[in-house]
């Protein structure tokens, strides 16, 4: 292997995000940010086939603001280099747009054996942006992949579908999507941490890449994200002990009709 | 019918195609277009004829050996090709783990958007179509449209009903098409342990979260779910973290909408609950008075699931009789 290039994404943390109850609008501008679950799967797997087959791990990241607690986690995690792509006026760039500034860097970036993804993101969780970027550098594509291995000049990927599960081998370069069972993520030593700080974090303009702004116009419109409306009736069933709260609980939903006798 | 109006779906999943010829009769009625389903497969041409039934007005048929399975490149090269002929206007492509990827390379090769997994979809007052999805992890529903075309969709399985079969008219085209050439292939296949019964068409679930203790607890809501003569599923955890079950429900799982769904000892993170987004009367069961999942609740019980369970099954075998 000479080098598996990595894309992480900086998500939004959904378990913290606030949500604005008159008007249902998520506040996301302060909520904390993490390295995307999936992505980091992607990013572990790497390292492990740099520790069986060596090479080199590089990290691509596409970010409107900083990102470099992130990058210094992929470092830390055992990443050899990472690269952000920075712009401020990215907020409105969709999936497409993002596909096409890493596929730019992957270009600038050099050779490479394989593309790593995660299979969705932890924030918008599309899905998308791993297939778009193999369609752009014309790679064949093994999707949510739950075991990888390198064999020879192809790489060997067991997936899982709706009732099969299937094995998938890719002639190299190729891009690869984890999906979470793949792995167990490392969680880095202080010694891994002070090593990281070493390491060289490249950042690049679109100007850098030669990406088109006009090609990045996002091909979707946002018409609205809202908290969705929970109308649950939050009826509270109380008792003396677990038989009376039974019995009441039962005669609720047999009431309900959604109980067949 | 004028060309560049057309909506078109595919799947390689028949139930599906089905499901998505019913939405696709729906927006093709609304917007005026002629509703197209596109077939690819090996001795297909008896399927082709009969998706005419389920509502198509047009059925693009590519039928050769070497389509006999799903193979990524074959089969979006074939697509890619038809696009670029026929000019459909919204494309709704299901959202399996191989059509999902297959729709976002289309949608790139044609340099379009794509809306993934719209849980529901339609056609808005300006004539927009606009796709609904779940996003932030179940925080948000998203409502998208389209500034490009073709607009490109992802359905996910049951998301919409399958439509009653009626005899009506329609033309199969038969197109001669070859496969692209491939740089990966399938070497392996096999078949994977799921019971037969599919969690989505479920009308009772009674579900379990990290308070189950031991994995032979999950009696305690075999039984109920026995009475009740609904299924048992469960919470990400006890199917990722500790293997008890093969799968889960939940945004990363199984939406699913039943008109019963029982969460015992589910503490309701976010991803949880935009699973059961659609279930008609959620029951929650947890000791813990604080857990989220009173919160989206229509009943609550506040009580230890070890003493409920087999308390709820007596009183409902007893009351049902």
């Amino acid at each position: 292997m000479k080098r598996i290039i990595v894309c992480l994404k900086q998500a939004v943390d959904v378990t913290q995000l606030k949500i604005d109850p008159a008007t249902r609008q998520l506040i996301t501008a302060s909520a904390p940010r993490k390295m995307s679950d999936f992505d980091k799967n992607a990013l572990e797997e790497a390292v492990r086939l740099k520790e069986k087959n060596a090479g080199e791990v590089v990290t691509v990241t596409v970010a409107s603001e900083e990102a470099k607690t992130v990058l210094r986690e992929a470092l830390a995690m055992g990443a050899d280099k990472a690269y952000v792509m920075f712009e401020p006026s990215l907020q409105d760039v969709d999936t497409l747009g993002t596909a096409h500034i890493l596929a730019a860097a992957a270009r600038k970036i050099g050779e490479y054996d394989l593309v790593l993804c995660g299979e969705s993101s932890l924030d918008s969780f599309s899905g998308l942006v791993g297939s778009r970027l193999g369609e752009l550098l014309s790679l064949p594509q093994i999707t949510s992949v739950r075991k990888l291995s390198i064999e020879g000049d192809a790489v060997v990927g067991e997936r899982t579908l709706e009732d099969s599960i299937e094995t998938v081998r890719a002639r190299l370069p190729a891009l690869v999507t984890v999906t979470r069972e793949i792995n167990q993520p490392r969680i880095p030593s202080l010694m891994m941490i002070m090593k990281a700080s070493k390491k060289e974090i490249v950042t690049w303009t679109l100007t850098d890449l030669g990406v088109d702004k006009e090609r990045l116009a996002s091909k979707v419109e946002v018409v609205e994200v809202l908290a969705p409306k929970t109308e649950r009736k939050r009826i509270r069933i109380t008792g003396e002990n677990a038989v009376e709260i039974a019995g009441k609980l039962a005669k609720a939903l047999i009431q309900e009709g959604v109980v067949k006798r | 019918m004028s060309e560049g109006k057309g909506v078109w779906v595919f799947s390689e999943n028949a139930d599906l195609t089905l499901e998505m010829l019913g939405k696709g009769r729906e927006i093709a009625d609304k917007v005026g277009a002629e509703l197209a389903a596109v077939v690819i497969g090996s001795n297909v041409a008896d399927w082709a004829n009969e998706l005419v039934k389920y509502g198509a007005d047009k059925v693009y048929l590519v039928d050769n050996a070497v389509f006999g399975r799903f193979q990524a490149e074959a089969y979006l090269g074939v697509l890619h090709n038809l696009i670029v002929n026929y000019k459909p206007e919204t494309v709704l492509i299901g959202s399996t783990k191989n059509g999902k990827p297959l729709a976002a390379r289309l949608a790139t090769r044609l340099e379009v958007g794509c809306v993934p997994d719209c849980s529901r979809l339609g056609v808005d007052e300006k004539g927009r179509l606009v796709g609904e999805r779940i996003t932030y992890g179940g925080n948000a529903v998203a409502k998208l449209t389209f500034k490009t075309k073709p607009q490109i969709v992802t359905v996910p399985s049951r998301a919409f009903e399958k439509p009653q079969p009626k005899k009506r008219s329609g033309q199969v085209v038969k197109l001669d098409l070859k496969a692209e050439q491939a740089k990966s292939e399938v070497v392996e296949t096999k078949p994977l342990e799921t019971s037969n019964v599919r969690i989505e068409d479920a009308e009772v679930i009674v579900s379990c979260g990290r308070g189950l203790e031991k994995k032979e607890d999950r009696a305690l809501l075999d039984e109920l779910a026995g009475v009740l003569r609904g299924q048992v599923g469960c919470s990400r955890p006890l199917a990722e973290d500790r293997k008890w079950f093969s799968e889960w429900v939940g945004l990363s799982g199984h939406k699913v909408k039943p008109k019963l769904y029982i969460a015992c000892g589910i503490s309701g993170v976010i991803q949880h609950v935009a699973g059961i987004r659609d279930a008609k009367v959620v029951v929650a069961i947890n000791k813990d008075e604080q857990a989220p999942i009173f919160e989206v609740a229509d009943y609550r019980v506040v009580g230890n699931l070890y003493e409920i369970l087999p308390a709820l099954k007596e009183a409902l075998k007893k009351q049902l009789q």
